[in-house]
């Protein structure tokens, strides 16, 4: 089957970017993203986005993005899977390369958050990722839920408080030297404790900000190598479903999904969890940072907290984890935040990640987790010399 | 503003399973669930029937929300728990009657018909079956 690289990235700052529209940040990224490849036109189109029908009134985001980036004619999709939309767009544009029908496909994600400016309307948005009927319905935010696996996740394993605080302090730490970040500072582990709490017992420091933003990359079926014959390829990708409402999973903090999707991806990229030498998982609150890190089996279940306690996760470390700063600090533009991993994969390993480089690590993985763990995106990328 | 307003017929169509308990049961490998369904998400098997669920049960897990869903923010602090029915059928609803700083783990709750939801100005309003602690016998 034929190969699949990645050719060009971009990316646009996270945060509350009142000036810029939801048109204004997809085509900063994707012109970014064409410029960095070298290319002028593509032959596809796929954008990742979850809420723009309800937050920007804007569906049909396929031949919206292609308008304004001047692509208008090429095909064109909008790719939705809640938190996990931008996987699910990379992971669509790799299938149409692999299928021989395209040759060079663009990967928008985008997600325009602030225009909503009441929290509790961006929170209804977010919980449609819920079941709307049995979920939504009695008033669960995606927070809430996340709290019941929190729970249950520190009563398996007997962690305490604190255990959680080692997440969020080590993705400040990451974000407070990149540039796009969101949250650019420290946290201590007394801000951690003394922060407040928003769903019981879950706290305002465990989880991810609300922003917006657009990453985007160019996929190609051809090699271009750099100036220091580097190359970046797509070698394993896989997605998987779960239940779709957490109350009728067998194990609140058992994602199959997860394990399914990285199992795919490890099986297609030929590599085992001790092959990955860097990692970006979707810690869009701490304990599903700690089962992200779970699920791509570089962790014994229970034992996550501690690899990042440790510093092994550290930039310098033996694993590092979310180099950037994670959903926590970089930011979580939802649709767009599976596009922002797979970019700052790519550029971890072709040496272009600048203040967040770990090291030079030559294979590594994404994690991008939809809902509660119900539609899991994993991607592996390899460097080529 | 945005917000999840259930409408006349959703809230007609959702009646039995929110107002009566009425689930699915799987024949082939004993699943049960709310909503019905005609597949099992365990097993596969479409040999499934509707069943009428126990009232009362066992609070598994819980969470409290402070900061809810547009239309909700009247309720807070509101407890979300995961149930365990007497017959062992998982679900979720609202706990109600009850501070939330009370509630443990394994506590007997029972349901009792509750308002969930008001849509809107002069909206629709939807009741479902929320669960109280069960009261001294």
């Amino acid at each position: 089957m034929r190969e699949v690289y990645v050719i060009g990235s971009g990316l646009t700052k996270i945060g509350n970017l009142w000036d810029k529209g939801l048109r204004d940040l997809a085509v900063e990224a994707g012109l970014a993203a064409m410029e960095e490849a070298g290319v002028e036109s593509v032959d596809a189109v796929f954008v990742g986005n979850m809420m723009s029908g309800i937050l920007n009134a804007q569906e049909n985001l396929g031949s919206y993005v292609a308008d304004y980036l001047g692509l208008s004619g090429v095909p064109a999709f909008k790719v939705e899977a809640a938190c996990a939309s931008g996987g699910a767009a990379v992971v669509s544009a790799a299938m149409a390369i692999k299928s021989g029908l395209f040759d060079r496909v663009l990967v928008v994600g985008v997600e325009k958050m602030s225009d909503m400016t009441a929290t509790e309307d961006v929170t209804s948005a977010l919980a449609t990722a819920s079941e709307a009927d049995y979920e939504l319905f009695w008033g669960a935010s995606f927070v809430s839920l996340n709290a019941l696996i929190m729970r249950a996740y520190a009563q398996r394993y007997g962690l305490k408080e604190e255990d959680f605080g080692w997440m969020p302090i080590l993705m400040h730490k990451n974000a407070s030297d990149v540039p796009y970040a969101q949250l650019r500072f420290p946290i201590t582990m007394e801000a951690y404790l003394s922060s407040p709490k928003i769903a019981d017992p879950i706290k305002l420091l465990d989880s991810a900000p609300m922003g917006d933003g657009s990453a985007a990359a160019v996929l190609s079926a051809s090699e271009r190598r750099d100036g220091e014959g580097i190359s970046v390829a797509l070698v394993g990708f896989g997605s998987a479903t779960d239940a779709m409402a957490l109350y009728t999973r067998e194990d609140l903090v058992e994602l199959k999904g997860a394990k399914l999707a990285a199992k795919r991806a490890m099986e297609m990229a030929e590599v085992t969890p001790r092959d990955l030498q860097v990692l970006e998982v979707h810690d869009a609150f701490s304990v599903m940072g700690y089962l992200n890190l779970e699920a791509l089996g570089v962790v014994e279940p229970g034992k996550a907290s501690r690899l990042i306690e440790s510093g092994d996760a550290d930039r310098s470390g033996s694993l590092p984890v979310n180099p950037e700063g994670g959903l926590k600090a970089r930011g979580h533009p939802v649709g767009a935040t599976g596009v922002y991993q797979f970019v700052e994969l790519y550029r971890q390993l072709s040496g272009r990640a600048g203040p967040a480089q770990a090291g030079s690590p030559e294979l590594g993985a994404a994690m991008n987790v939809g809902g509660t763990g119900s539609n899991v995106v994993v991607t592996i990328l390899r460097r080529v010399s | 503003m945005w917000a999840f307003n259930p409408s006349i017929p959703p809230i007609k169509r959702e009646m039995p399973s929110r107002y009566r308990l009425e689930g699915f049961e799987c024949h082939d490998c004993g699943f049960r669930s709310l909503p019905p369904r005609q597949v099992c998400p365990r097993c596969g098997s479409r040999n499934v029937s509707r069943v009428r669920l126990p009232r009362r049960g066992r609070v598994l897990q819980h969470a409290v929300v402070h900061s809810a869903p547009r239309g909700y923010e009247f309720y807070t602090p509101y407890v979300l728990a995961l149930i365990e029915l007497e017959d062992g059928t998982r679900i979720f609803s609202q706990l109600t009657d009850v501070d939330p700083e009370e509630v443990t783990q394994g506590m007997e709750v029972e349901a009792v018909l509750r308002k969930v939801r008001v849509g809107g100005h002069g909206g629709p309003v939807a009741y479902g079956l929320k669960f109280r602690p069960v009261l001294e016998r």
